[in-house]
């Protein structure tokens, strides 16, 4: 048994001064369909400076799996087009080739998928698969590579390694499913680690052990880390800072605290207002009307006004990811906006669900 | 502390020992996916039913309407035993006790409109004449909130939360009293599930529902259920008034994973005193002996794996499983 804390406040990745491991500018992801070309994400711009922990959150169709995707560029068949740049250390992952990609791909930046055994080949053993990324980025020996696998699986928490090096994947639970595939990301020691999903196909005390493990590993070796999810409480427990997504765009970029403690975009306010945590129990859960517009007939303007408490005239207006005091929104009105986060209103109902102390 | 509402109400279902195996598909071994489960549904309530993946809380859902034969022990519905009945009355009995599954789209023929979907049952029941079933299916979608014109659209022409709603108003067209709610807003979006939540709870208080809610979110069933009970592998061990469970824990298990919900709260607020639990849940072919939460329990003792704690009633209403549980200094902060 382990003790888990929380995330530390505050950016200790830091914002600013530090220089960003990425910058991804102008962003935006086409794809081909029968009715035509569609326009999945769009302007995205964010940082991820070494060692963060970043957590994009959104809900489905939002764009926040295919951003992760499109750093290395893993896209899909009817991809067709991506406008924008992603610079990791200098070079422009929207724009190198193929055998620059290939270079960076699993060594430099890694990637793990909600459901490992989709990910995991069931006819190798899960040593055999770890160990393959670190021959195809090194040049290293069996021996060699064989021993460092063992070191890594030890790492991420499987116990007695030395046999479960050769078991194959259906030999494992899914959780050590997880962790195997973790062992894999980080075996040539990445400095950003996207993980897209990582605990939704697990137990609720299984997550708490793969967050824990993912948060300790980033501190540890200051591996950074993109986690896309659509829980607010995963990014609370495992991020520093946190970028909503919704419809194909970015529409708020704040820490982890002062988003859930004052959001700034009315769209993060209502997803925090939507939770039942934060709810009195057997009280009416509030809940934000209406729809995410279809991509085909994506509104002009603020993409959330129609489903907005606080739409008002301007909104039909293009709205920038403006700057608010060291976090961004993209809402023209945040300033005159009071609105509500995880604290609001305060008191016992704020947190129903605590273990006893 | 509260609700541990007015005197018990006479149940309408209860459950008395309960088993359910299964045979994995070589046939070499047996599944106890229920292995001895007690409880009442009191009428009118929401009985809230958690665990994780492979505790057997769905089979339990199942069993409850008679879609799977319990192995052994009984399930009484308003004191009545539905295997005694005969076929046709069985068939009857059976509309009063409905179930809907978390994901509408396989829920749903893809084939059939909106509407013709929701006069399915009330058809196979042969309610009334047409024009009345007509009549009785809008009322339902309308019930639900759903504009006419839906009626004649088809199931890819609506949202995941839509199409929930039409799976609740086809489970209520034969008028049920107890519906069984399998992580139904499991596959739902955040900001629709607080919708689809509230419809539950309309529905309800208008037709004097009860529901057996079954789930693995904490927030959920605690947001909606007056009481709840807590599975692991194929056993309940706590059972009691929803805010004694989230508040007072009293088996090793809950206080785990009540610990282990990420919560979205500010690092400021967040307890420090996490369990994580090592290692999963064991098979439910070779549990473990005695106490099955042994082999992850922080405060496993020999005990533990010599007997099988009782399942008492610790304080009124409230239900546990655990040799410790009335120790004090049991709690692990």
């Amino acid at each position: 048994m382990g003790t888990g804390r929380p995330a530390q406040p505050g950016a200790e990745g830091a914002r600013d001064g530090a220089r960003p491991l990425m910058s991804v500018r102008g962003l935006g992801i086409r794809f081909k369909t029968a009715q035509g070309v569609w326009q999945a994400t769009r302007k995205i711009d964010f940082d991820i400076a070494p060692g963060e922990r970043v957590g994009i959150v959104g809900e489905s169709g939002c764009g926040k799996t295919i951003t992760g995707l499109s750093i290395l560029r893993l896209l899909p068949g009817n991809f067709a087009g991506l406008d924008g740049k992603i610079l990791f250390d200098g070079i422009d992952l929207a724009s190198c080739s193929a055998r620059q990609m290939r270079a960076i791909r699993g060594k430099r930046i890694a990637m793990i998928f909600q459901e490992p055994m989709s990910a995991l080949d069931p006819v190798f053993t899960v040593g055999h698969q770890i160990a393959e990324t670190l021959r195809v980025h090194t040049d290293i020996s069996y021996e060699e590579a064989r021993a460092k696998t063992l070191e890594m699986l030890r790492r991420v928490g499987i116990a007695s390694p030395e046999r479960r090096i050769d078991d194959y994947p259906h030999q494992l639970s899914g959780g050590m499913r997880q962790r195997v595939m973790i062992a894999a990301s980080l075996i040539c020691g990445p400095q950003l680690l996207i993980a897209d999903e990582p605990t939704t196909a697990l137990d609720v005390t299984v997550q708490a052990q793969i967050l824990e493990l993912l948060r300790d590993i980033s501190e540890t070796s200051h591996t950074a880390l993109m986690l896309i999810t659509h829980d607010l409480g995963v990014v609370a427990e495992t991020c520093t800072r946190m970028i909503t997504m919704y419809a194909g765009e970015v529409i708020e970029d704040a820490s982890v605290d002062e988003a859930l403690v004052r959001p700034l975009h009315p769209y993060t306010s209502g997803l925090l207002r939507s939770l039942p945590h934060l709810c009195p129990r057997h009280g009416r859960l509030p809940s934000i009307p209406g729809r995410v517009p279809s991509i085909a007939e994506m509104p002009n303007g603020c993409r959330f006004r129609a489903r907005c408490a606080h739409a008002a005239k301007g909104c039909e207006a293009e709205q920038a990811l403006q700057d608010a005091g060291g976090r961004r929104v993209r809402c023209w009105r945040f300033a005159e906006l009071n609105l509500p986060g995880a604290l609001h209103p305060p008191g016992p109902a704020a947190a129903p669900m605590v273990a006893r102390q | 502390m509260t609700a541990t509402s007015t005197e018990p109400r006479e149940p309408i279902v209860s459950v008395r020992d309960l088993q359910v195996r299964f045979q994995t598909t070589d046939r070499r071994a047996t599944v106890k996916a229920v292995d001895g489960v007690n409880f009442d549904v009191r009428r009118g309530e929401t009985f809230g039913i958690i665990g994780e993946s492979g505790s057997g809380k769905t089979t339990i859902g199942r069993a409850l309407v008679f879609l799977l034969k319990p192995s052994a022990g009984a399930i009484l519905h308003d004191g009545v035993d539905p295997t005694a009945l005969s076929r046709s009355a069985f068939r009857s009995h059976r509309r009063d006790y409905q179930i809907i599954f978390q994901d509408p789209n396989a829920a749903l023929n893809p084939r059939m409109t909106i509407l013709a979907s929701v006069l399915e049952p009330l058809e196979l029941a042969r309610v009334g004449s047409k024009a009345e079933r007509e009549r009785q299916a809008r009322e339902a979608l309308e019930r639900v909130g759903l504009p006419q014109e839906f009626g004649a659209r088809y199931p890819h022409q609506l949202s995941g939360g839509q199409k929930q709603r039409v799976v609740i108003a086809r489970a209520l067209t034969l008028r049920p009293k107890l519906i069984v709610c399998d992580e139904v807003v499991a596959a739902l979006d955040m900001s629709i599930r607080g919708d689809v939540l509230n419809l539950f709870a309309d529905l309800q208080r208008d037709l004097g529902l009860t529901y057996v809610f079954i789930t693995h979110d904490l927030a959920v069933v605690s947001h909606i259920s007056e009481r709840v009970a807590v599975m692991y592998l194929g056993q309940f061990v706590e059972l009691g008034p929803t805010e004694e469970v989230a508040e007072r824990p009293l088996h090793p298990y809950t206080i785990a994973l009540l610990s282990a919900e990420p919560r979205p709260l500010p690092s400021s607020m967040r307890t420090d005193a996490r369990i994580v639990l090592q290692g999963e849940v064991p098979s439910p072919i070779d549990p473990p002996s005695g106490c099955r939460f042994r082999t992850r329990c922080p405060h496993a003792q020999p005990l533990c794996a010599e007997r099988a704690p009782d399942w008492r009633e610790l304080t009124p209403d409230h239900w546990v499983a655990c040799h410790f549980a009335d120790r004090p200094n049991f709690s692990p902060n």
